[in-house]
């Protein structure tokens, strides 16, 4: 349970961690969560495979990763305002989308047969872990294998020193021969694709369906969360694991039905996000141009 | 490519016309989409918000809340306090004056009223102030802070009104109706034309006196332009950040407590259906100057009022004026560039 709550969370925190190292804060992610649920089930749903379903959310990872970089690296907008514009934009046009195919197909809430776990030979007949973490969708592996694997690209790559320099200093890397713009591109098409699996995750493997606000500031909770993870992919896997839990805590604890307002538990990821930022301020160190654009004659 | 030496006036102007202009052209690929002709939809959108004088008056009762949140979010970025949460403030606002106006019933009108305002205006102060110290004292994302305070606020709303404030009788999760001394009263008769949006304008006003007038909105400007510049230019920073956090969240708090006593007359869960975040839109399709964001919450009052009608006439989804509004918005950054950069012939 926790560690599929925590795969969305994983999926887009990872990307952007990539956003932010190149040193663009990418507020659009929730948007492109929201379009990659919507348009990867509804694709899905048409087409009877779930796969080809997963194909459309990456090429609208890929074009809304497009759209972003335009706006904030070609034309040099406000990050934050760009990013809450592609969300704006984005959450309409996914409830969009969806109402208009739902009365097209009869005004009932069209629901399909969820992608099922893969359980691995061997691995998964050891007792409550072989369960927990060896009898999983196809995408639950492969974010897990995301983590080291971006770390890797990160931390021990060509690329990702190139991509690091771009964050803390544009200026140096454009001196040392580095592309700034293509660097920053490609980690906003990467978080792209990386956000719309995360949110296609919801629609084609835990709901089996596409509803309204689907990602429910699932979004949001990943912004936290890379600042949570001091900018590590490595990091991000405990914070989405911990926020998954919570998330699964607070279902369960919903299922309890104590005489207190279930809203108060779908608070609680929230309120915690924001104390672990309170908590973690005190050693948090963004990239240097994190928020900056760069302007190739100045 | 070339960087314009100063952004051209004549262009700053041009720039959120042409822009919407160019949003509505490309929104009207998703009206084709869901079957409508666009050319139709956009005659229903503007006659459902300006065709006849029940039109218009519902407009401006759309106006009221968005020009608040406008105003909010443009006073809170002009200082570059990056407010993502009006829409929480606002709800703050709300819950605290129906606190007061549900219980007022023996208190006239000329105190009721003015009291919800005071109540309402520090409710969303109060809410707005917390990241805006933690800002200032811990140095914690203000943009992210906000956000999240937003899903707290409306969860919060959620839990008193299904807990303690539901409906004994119809289970509704709804506050009891306010005193009817604290109900704004109704301006144009036969409409819904209340007190609150001549509010809003006086809002506006203050807004601009405060911003282009005083030595706060100098400062704010000075903060705005370069915060390590304004400390040794004598400016307390940290103190004037606090203080206009206090006005953002406020304003955005009178704009829950318009819908509150000028339309809805009870506490409910879905008391704004995003004023907040189109308050960002507004802010800076408006440019963050008083009478750029006055123009722009008309426009997005039309909209957002006009879609409603066109919903109504033609079945297009509703959340047809999100989608507008984003594109609006991501419209304009284009635009904006324009004014800063010309392209070089022959270059």
């Amino acid at each position: 349970m926790t560690v599929r709550m925590a795969t969305p969370l994983i999926y887009g925190t990872i990307g952007e961690t990539f956003t932010e190292r190149a040193g663009v804060l990418n507020l659009g992610i929730e948007g492109m969560m929201l379009m990659g649920a919507s348009v990867g089930f509804l694709v899905g749903y048409q087409s009877g495979s779930l796969w080809l379903g997963m194909g459309a959310a990456v090429l609208t990872g890929v074009l809304l990763g497009l759209i972003m970089a335009f706006l904030t690296v070609s034309v040099g907008a406000q990050q934050h305002v760009a990013g809450l514009g592609l969300t704006i934009a984005c959450s309409g046009l996914s409830f969009y989308i969806y109402r208009v195919w739902v009365s097209d197909v009869g005004g009932v809430a069209p629901h399909m047969r969820p992608f099922t776990t893969i359980p691995i030979p061997y691995l998964s007949q050891i007792p409550i872990l072989g369960d927990v973490l060896f009898n999983q969708y196809a995408l639950v592996y492969i974010g897990l294998i995301l983590v080291p694997i971006s770390a890797f690209i990160l931390f021990r790559t060509r690329f990702g020193l190139s991509l690091r320099a771009v964050g803390e200093n544009p200026d140096a890397a454009a001196t040392a021969g580095i592309n700034v713009f293509q660097t920053r591109y490609v980690c906003l098409v990467v978080a792209g694709v990386l956000s719309a699996v995360g949110g296609a995750w919801l629609s084609l493997a835990e709901a089996g369906m596409f509803l309204p606000g689907l990602t429910q500031g699932r979004g949001w909770v990943c912004i936290a969360l890379v600042v949570f993870a001091n900018w590590s992919p490595m990091k991000v896997l405990a914070g989405a694991v911990l926020f998954g839990g919570i998330d699964a805590l607070q279902l369960s604890l919903q299922g309890v039905g104590w005489n207190i307002p279930y809203q108060l538990f779908l608070m609680l990821p929230y309120v915690l996000t924001i104390l672990v930022l309170i908590a973690v301020s005190r050693r948090a160190r963004a990239p240097a141009a994190l928020l900056l654009s760069y302007k190739r004659e100045d | 490519m070339e960087k314009r030496l100063l952004p051209s006036q004549r262009l700053s102007i041009a720039a959120p016309v042409v822009s919407t202009l160019v949003a509505l052209l490309i929104s009207a690929i998703p009206i084709y989409g869901g079957g409508v002709n666009p050319l139709i939809g956009y005659a229903e959108l503007l006659h459902g918000a300006l065709g006849d004088k029940l039109a218009l008056t519902e407009t401006f009762v759309m106006f009221a809340p968005l020009l608040l949140c406008g105003l909010s979010v443009a006073l809170a970025f002009t200082c570059k306090f990056w407010n993502i949460g009006a829409e929480g403030q606002l709800y703050c606002g709300a819950l605290f004056a129906s606190f007061f106006a549900v219980y007022a019933t023996s208190v006239p009108s000329f105190i009721a009223i003015p009291v919800m305002l005071v109540v309402g205006f520090l409710g969303g102060a109060g809410w707005a102030i917390i990241p805006a110290i933690l800002k200032v004292k811990l140095k914690v994302d203000d943009v992210v802070t906000t956000l999240l305070g937003n899903w707290v606020m409306t969860y919060a709303v959620a839990a008193i009104l299904f807990g303690p404030w539901k409906d004994p009788v119809t289970g509704w999760p709804e506050s009891p109706v306010i005193s009817s001394t604290t109900k704004f009263p109704i301006l144009i008769p036969g409409s819904r034309f209340h007190l609150g949006i001549v509010l809003a304008l006086l809002v506006a006003v203050a807004f601009y006196v405060i911003i282009r007038k005083t030595k706060l909105g100098f400062e704010l400007l000075g903060i705005g332009g370069s915060q390590t510049a304004s400390y040794p230019a004598g400016i307390n920073v940290s103190r004037d950040f606090i203080f206009a956090a206090f006005l953002s969240g406020g304003i955005a708090g009178l704009a829950g407590v318009g819908q509150l006593a000028g339309i809805l007359f009870h506490m409910t869960t879905d008391i704004s259906p995003g004023f907040g975040y189109t308050g960002v839109v507004i802010a800076m399709v408006g440019g963050l100057s008083p009478i750029g964001v006055v123009l722009a919450s008309l426009l997005m009052a039309i909209v957002v009022q006009g879609t409603q009608a066109m919903h109504r006439a033609t079945g297009v989804p509703w959340a047809l004026a999100e989608t507008i509004q984003g594109i609006i918005l991501l419209c304009l950054l284009v635009g904006v560039f324009f004014t800063k950069y010309r392209l070089r012939r022959g270059a």
